[in-house]
């Protein structure tokens, strides 16, 4: 990242992604072609060997996520890019990467579906596939930024999370966020945090899927003399499948409370004039871009409106959205899906106060006009 | 004697496998050809997906991976690319390699990425209860080919060798020696490599197809190999109920890692 210290550029979002993974220690990528995202594989392609780090182009979705746990397990931090087809064939292993806890990021420029849907063209349609896409419970952590700068910030945070929590982690651009060119002021290097993996202190007594107090527990370099087994069955602390019930419970309430006790520390929102607001908007992504305008607007008409933005979509903001949910009179939910997010948010709400979506899945951006407009008639209700 | 408790996780036995079952041979002569290599135990990483072959990574003494299913050879990608002084191996079956990992297969061999994969051909999905495999030979039963399967089936050595693979060869458990020499070829070959191993599945496949028990098995492949050169002379119909037995390719070619780090080098100042 030197060359790039304090350097001013004008980027676009996948663009930004791929420099982020660069900065933050990636040295290896595997993917496949697939529109929108493919600009970050592109870029990767040309500077990870220059940063003696590999990338490769596998024969397919299911291969790539493959060989980024294979990687990662070595101690290599490991990415790949995708959208939304490409996105469901790596779903079987992104419940691998939870099971065997290998971190890696799973970056998911967002497009029009189901199917092959809309190659081109903006949607937030995999919310709740980033959630529950793989089978069995689980938790997972994804994120969603709004601008090209946020990218940047957003991938090293991806990492941090991912090498934190022992997790894979979903990173949700969309067309628009993944396309859009703006200036982008790059940090220096003293101006991030890098988390790495935590290492066991000793090789004696390893055990890889130890209890611990933090419920993280350390991750042995895979072939540096510690010889372990690691497998998406069931298992207990030594990594070996097990069928004992004690030991099942004991690892999936480890990897469910491993997140959901952080919970605090992995959800970040945005709060944008909402002190005094009594139309709450709440949005990610690029659908948030639109609505930052529309509360101007708004308030430019006298309407006191505020937004709160996403910038961890799982876990999901509860807290944060029933506590405004005391303050403002409603709230907005604008989406690029059918509403995948304000389920969530009348969940977290509990009644409180109603919640209207607000909801385009035809390939088009939402105006910020078309919230605007929206805003007037809830008013009017 | 040879010291197999070395190479062992004795605390995980006994092994899965049924009586009869062929994999054992497998193992054992695969931990005498990694010893005949010299290989540390610290520098083998071995992978494997689902399967009853894939098991066998649960009770060696080795950086062992045990992963989803078709997929092993993808996991094993990952780690040669990003650590290639590591001797990755592939334990993996037909089900597992040709079927729901076929294409994973062909491109390994393709690229040419140094893995050497052991393949247990036991014609049958033997962990799930015996059903029909992409090698189980036309008109024999399983259980979702209750009257005999339609179908052709794969040449497992043949499509590795098509897909460009530098090192590629047959043998059956009823050869012991030679499931080691070739597994022993095969750990030296800088490139991808396959040694495809018939193996015998009495529980699912051969009480089935009344074939009689493990042994039984072992004796009928031990009458029907033959070599690639006695093969070329016999009839396709001869051939369908024979095993050919031997080291189809071995080859040198550009590894595409050791390429890769040409690329790499060039940014090195």
């Amino acid at each position: 990242m030197n060359k790039n210290s304090n350097n001013v550029k004008i980027l676009s979002g996948n663009e930004a992604c791929a420099q982020a993974a660069l900065a933050v220690g990636v040295r290896f990528f595997a993917g496949y072609p697939i529109t929108p995202s493919s600009e970050i594989a592109e870029v990767l392609a040309g500077e990870l060997p220059k940063n003696n780090g590999v990338f490769i182009q596998m024969e397919d979705e299911l291969a790539s996520i493959g060989a980024i746990i294979g990687a990662s397990l070595t101690g290599v931090k490991a990415m790949t890019a995708t959208s939304g087809p490409g996105f469901s064939l790596m779903q079987e292993n992104i419940g691998y990467a939870i099971m065997a806890e290998i971190p890696c990021v799973i970056v998911n420029v967002m497009r029009g579906g189901p199917s092959t849907g809309l190659p081109t063209l903006p949607s937030q349609g995999d919310i709740m596939q980033a959630r529950w896409g793989t089978h069995g419970d689980h938790q997972i952590i994804a994120l969603a930024p709004f601008s090209v700068r946020e990218v940047f910030d957003m991938t090293i945070r991806a990492f941090n999370l991912s090498e934190k929590y022992r997790t894979p982690v979903i990173l949700l651009l969309d067309e628009i966020i993944g396309h859009v060119n703006e200036k982008v002021i790059f940090p220096a290097d003293n101006e991030f945090e890098i988390i790495n993996r935590p290492n066991p202190e000793s090789k004696d007594n390893y055990l890889p899927y130890q209890e611990t107090a933090s419920d993280i527990p350390p991750m042995a370099n895979f072939g540096s003399c510690y010889r372990y087994h690691v497998t998406g069955l069931a298992h207990d602390e030594t990594g070996f499948p097990t069928n004992n019930a004690e030991k099942i419970n004991q690892l999936l309430q480890r990897l469910e409370r491993k997140i959901v006790k952080h919970t605090d520390d992995i959800v970040e929102v945005e709060e944008y004039l909402l002190n005094d607001a009594e139309i709450g908007i709440i949005a990610y992504g690029s659908a948030a871009r639109s609505a930052r305008h529309a509360v101007k607007l708004a308030r430019n008409a006298g309407i006191k409106t505020g937004m709160l933005r996403l910038k961890t979509i799982w876990p999901f903001a509860e807290k944060q959205i029933r506590d405004f949910s005391d303050k403002v009179k409603l709230w907005i939910v604008p989406e690029l899906n059918m509403g995948q997010i304000a389920h969530e948010v009348e969940w977290a709400v509990r009644g409180k106060v109603p919640v209207y979506k607000y909801n385009k899945v035809n390939g088009e951006p939402i105006n910020p006009e078309e919230i605007l407009n929206c805003i007037k008639d809830k008013i009017n209700v | 004697m040879f010291d197999y408790d070395y190479y062992l996780r004795k605390s995980k036995m006994p092994l899965i496998w049924c009586p009869g079952c062929g994999d054992g041979i497998i193992l054992k002569s695969l931990i005498r050809a990694i010893h005949k290599n010299g290989f540390t135990k610290d520098n083998v990483v071995m992978v494997s997906g689902i399967g009853c072959s894939s098991r066998l990574t649960g009770y060696v003494d080795f950086n062992t991976l045990h992963t989803t299913h078709g997929r092993a050879i993808t996991f094993a990608t990952g780690i040669k690319l990003a650590k290639p002084h590591l001797n990755v191996i592939v334990i993996t079956g037909d089900g597992d390699a040709t079927s729901i990992g076929g294409n994973h297969y062909i491109h390994a061999a393709r690229r040419n990425i140094d893995l050497t994969v052991i393949l247990f051909n036991n014609q049958i999905y033997g962990m799930t209860g015996g059903q029909v495999s992409p090698t189980t030979p036309s008109g024999k039963k399983a259980t979702t080919a209750p009257y005999g399967s339609s179908e052709n089936i794969f040449n497992i050595s043949g499509l590795a060798i098509a897909a460009g693979a530098p090192f590629v060869a047959r043998t059956t458990v009823a050869n012991p020696v030679q499931v080691e020499r070739y597994i022993n070829l095969a750990l030296q070959k800088k490139g991808f490599s396959v040694v495809e191993v018939m193996t015998p599945c009495p529980t699912t496949f051969g009480r089935r197809n009344k074939a009689g028990a493990g042994v039984d098995m072992l004796k009928w492949q031990k009458e029907h190999s033959v070599t690639i050169k006695s093969a070329e002379k016999m009839s396709p119909l001869e051939l369908d109920e024979s095993i050919v037995t031997g080291i189809f390719v071995d080859i040198e070619k550009p590894e595409c890692r050791t390429e890769y780090q040409k690329v790499i080098d060039q940014f090195k100042s």
